[in-house]
């Protein structure tokens, strides 16, 4: 409780990070303050991000550790060996992780060399596939970022992510003739327009009505199960599939591979990179960007300025679902083809740590995206090479989120000071609104 | 008194609400006639069984011929409208009630009409009810115990998930259910601690608190059921709790063997529903901890420790979610799923709105969700032509409508979700 009492939150923003500023050139140079470089201030806003990396790392690893029963028989020795078996294992794990996340440098080398196009790909193959990892986290990332510079929380990211694949598997294999210039661009306006209207709900009951978002958008996630189930299973079911699953979409909706087989690439990561630039450019540089940001820093000022909040409330959750609802059309037209059951794979939650540890800007969106992609993609290799569950990828996740959410824990484990964090104007509110 | 608490009943209701009302329960009975009485075939019984299986006593099934009863439940139905239209202040203060009658006569009647000519075990539904809507309501306690002191808690599910996981993994490794379940239930009071330290220590977001909770539970759980619990079937065979009887109220007919014939959670479930619903409106304990979730700043000045009464309630509300875990594993499957609490989390959080943070009206959105649930298994036995995925999606719009206030709003303590900040 000491440590929330002492840090700076209630100093004006400007103020707290020149004090920062000063005082961290000062222990780390030992010099008073010279050099306020624009590199320094970059270095700042990524020491916390880093910091809970690192340390979301060693957790991780703490726990591979003490689930290893090969751990204790060595422990049993002696203490030494232990430590020593300790290392081994967490080498072994975070090698694997590291080669299937970018690829094994060895492989890659050895590829190269031989200049056979077949074993470049394959060796080139997962750095490809931490790409296309990461296309859908940028979207849901993306999302939940530009909710929260609006002060909304958007927890419906996963609901919107199953309409906006519905949206496009529909245009995907039900519009035929059509050519892929055309075709692409429908069918994923398609998804983004179905995660459009499924964000819309939620931020128009909140408009009018002052219904939380979270809640509903919650409660929307769980009407998005149900109605994909349902379509799934009944008008949407591939002709005669036993399974609930979409029928594959046509050939003029696939979004371009520009490498062979097996790199999966494709041109959904550079839309995402576009996408993310948009938003940037929106919220940046348009009044209706500046409009939303203000509105998401403090609604009363906002209104007081001659705002019209509840359009501006209403705006952010369509614009957000749209960009979730992206997400799914990327994994549709993109990756699988088709929709099946539970082809979303906890995108929703993923996507709020995302925004969180990419400060809501959609350049750090876009690396955080990078991260996490190549974490899932690199679990899966860990799970093969070293038997390791994927599932403490989701533990890594969790714990960089608390750090992120609560950089004070960072602060006191490092014994640093850093300055008051910045809200991105995230304010919970009560459910039923004010 | 007197007068003031007429005068109180006076303005509780709104001549908006009591038109709305009106309105809706003769729409209510409208429905009855329009969808089910007219439709169904004249001739046509339907068949209620009315003991669920593996009971003792036996009653015989009750017959009832399917229009003269739904035509008798339309004018019921109708007279409740009509009731609430012409009496000067409608039902009052009992609007809600009158709200659940009309309600309990509609799905009646739905009922009434589904299983026209074929036969529906009515108590065997009942039971089904019962059993879903345990982990949902104990779901709702641990939220309604969270959110009353002014912590807004998603987590639930995560707490469910890993009072689940090491419910299981514990009792089955001791051997005995109940360390299995005082385990659950430290697992859940721990996360509550996490939550605690983040929300009111930190004040981190209690939202993104929440969710990392959730992340985290999510992913542990998985990792060691697969690492350790699907290939080593020992570490994931706790057992279930047996059914209890109690004796003489399990021989009341109908109602004996669905409420008295049920493992201890079901009974775990009334009992902790009125201790809290006591606790919370009749004890020192619970005016404190409600003033601390109105207006925490009053309640400070009052010499209430603020910290201290939210850390008590969020941790009290881990146990209850450990708790409501611990029901997947030792009081229903008897092993250890990942994922298995899938989403009930998040729907005891409905119950909870949708119970108007009341520990009565929790259990009654629990029944309700609960009933949906149980029936939208049923509908392919009955052969109607209603999606069950529209059956299952009802709950939700539900409690969306609740909350955007259209059939009455529900009460939310004032400083839910709102860190506190000490003064100076």
């Amino acid at each position: 409780m000491s440590e929330a009492k002492n840090s700076p939150e209630k100093e004006p923003e400007k103020n707290a990070a020149q004090i920062f500023q000063e005082e961290f050139i000062k222990e780390v140079t030992g010099n008073g303050p010279k050099k306020r470089s624009r590199l320094s201030g970059m270095l700042q806003a990524l020491i916390v991000p880093f910091l809970a990396i690192f340390t979301g790392l060693v957790l991780g690893g703490l726990i591979i550790i003490l689930t290893t029963p090969e751990f204790y028989a060595a422990w049993a020795q002696s203490p030494l060996r232990g430590l020593g078996e300790a290392w081994n294992i967490v080498k072994t794990a975070y090698s694997a992780l590291f080669t299937g996340a970018l690829g094994d440098p060895a492989k890659i080398v050895a590829a190269l060399e031989s200049g056979e196009p077949d074993a470049i790909r394959r060796a080139f193959y997962p750095f490809f596939e931490s790409l296309v990892a990461a296309t859908p986290y940028i979207f849901g990332g993306l999302a939940v970022a530009l909710g929260f510079r609006a002060g909304l929380f958007n927890i419906g990211v996963e609901g919107q992510i199953f309409i906006g694949a519905i949206f496009s598997a529909f245009v995907g294999y039900s519009v035929k003739g059509i050519p892929a210039v055309l075709h692409v661009p429908f069918a994923f306006l398609a998804g983004a327009l179905g995660g459009a209207i499924w964000g819309f709900i939620p931020g128009w009951l909140k408009a009018k009505t002052g219904g939380h978002e979270v809640i509903n958008t919650i409660m929307m996630n769980y009407i998005a199960f149900r109605l994909s189930d349902w379509l799934l299973t009944g008008p949407m079911k591939r002709p005669g599939s036993p399974n609930p699953v979409s029928p594959t979409i046509e050939d003029t909706a696939k979004l371009f591979r520009p490498f062979g087989d097996p790199i999966r690439f494709h041109l959904g990561f550079f839309i995402a990179l576009f996408v993310a630039w948009l938003v940037y450019w929106f919220l940046f540089k348009t009044k209706w960007g500046f409009d939303l940001r203000a509105v998401g820093s403090n609604p009363h000022a906002a209104r007081y300025a001659g705002m019209v909040v509840s359009v501006t409330i209403i705006l952010a959750m369509s614009l957000s679902g749209g960009l979730a609802g992206m997400a799914g059309a990327n994994e549709v037209l993109g990756v699988n083809f088709n929709l099946a059951m539970a082809f979303s794979s906890g995108y929703g939650f993923d996507s709020i740590a995302l925004a969180l540890l990419g400060k809501s800007h959609p350049l750090g969106v876009v690396l955080a995206s990078l991260l996490f992609g190549a974490l899932r993609n690199g679990a899966t290799n860990m799970q093969l090479k070293a038997g390791i569950p994927i599932d403490i990828i989701s533990v890594l996740q969790a714990f960089i989120l608390v750090f992120i959410a609560a950089p004070a824990i960072i602060r006191t484990i490092y014994r640093i000071k850093l300055p008051a964090e910045t809200d991105a104007g995230v304010f919970a509110g009560t459910w039923g609104g004010d | 008194m007197a007068t003031t608490a007429l005068r109180r009943e006076v303005e509780i209701v709104s001549p908006t609400r009591k038109l709305v009302m009106g309105l809706l329960f003769l729409a209510a009975g409208f429905l009855v006639w329009w969808l089910f009485a007219r439709a169904v075939d004249p001739e046509a019984v339907t068949k209620f069984g009315m003991t669920p299986g593996g009971a003792r006593s036996t009653i015989p099934d009750m017959q009832l011929p399917s229009q003269l009863t739904l035509n008798i439940l339309t004018i019921l139905t109708l007279g409740v409208g009509a009731l609430q239209l012409i009496l000067p202040h409608g039902f009052g203060k009992r609007t809600n009630l009158a709200l659940g009658v009309v309600s309990a006569l509609f799905i009646f009647a739905f009922l009434t009409w589904a299983a026209a000519g074929k036969s529906l075990n009515l108590a065997g539904l009942m039971n089904t009810t019962l059993s879903k809507a345990v982990p949902l309501t104990l779901g709702a306690l641990a939220g309604i115990l969270c959110e009353r002191a002014g912590v807004v808690n998603i987590a639930i599910e995560g707490m469910m998930l890993m009072g689940a996981m090491v419910g299981a993994l514990v009792g089955s490794v001791s051997g005995s259910l109940w360390i299995g379940l005082a385990a659950a239930v430290f697992a859940g009071a721990l996360l509550g601690l996490v939550h605690a330290v983040l929300s009111v220590t930190y004040k981190t977001n209690q939202i993104v608190s929440g969710t990392a909770i959730n992340i985290f539970s999510t992913g542990i759980t998985s990792y060691i059921s697969a690492k350790f619990m699907q290939t080593n079937q020992a570490l994931n065979n706790p057992g279930t709790f047996p059914p209890l009887e109690i004796p003489l109220l399990s021989d009341i007919p109908f109602f004996g063997p669905i409420l008295f014939h049920n493992n201890m959670f079901v009974y775990s479930m009334f009992i902790f529903m009125t201790l809290l619903h006591i606790g919370l409106f009749f004890t020192r304990w619970g005016l404190r901890m409600r003033a601390v979730g109105e207006h925490p700043r009053a309640a400070d000045t009052l010499g209430i420790n603020v910290f201290r009464t939210r850390y008590m309630a969020v941790i009290l509300g881990g146990m209850m979610a450990g708790f409501a875990g611990g029901y997947f594993t030792l009081g229903s499957v008897g092993r250890f799923d990942e994922v298995m609490t899938a989403g009930r989390g998040f729907i005891s959080l409905a119950a909870m709105i949708f119970g108007n943070y009341m520990p009565f009206g929790a259990f009654g959105a629990g029944l309700l969700f609960g009933f949906a649930d149980s029936l939208a298994s049923r509908i392919a036995i009955l052969g109607l032509r209603i999606p069950s995925q529209f059956l299952l999606m009802a709950p939700y719009i539900a409690t969306m409508v609740v909350l955007a206030g259209v059939v009455g709003r529900a009460q939310i303590p004032a400083a839910d979700g709102v860190p506190y900040e000490k003064e100076g």
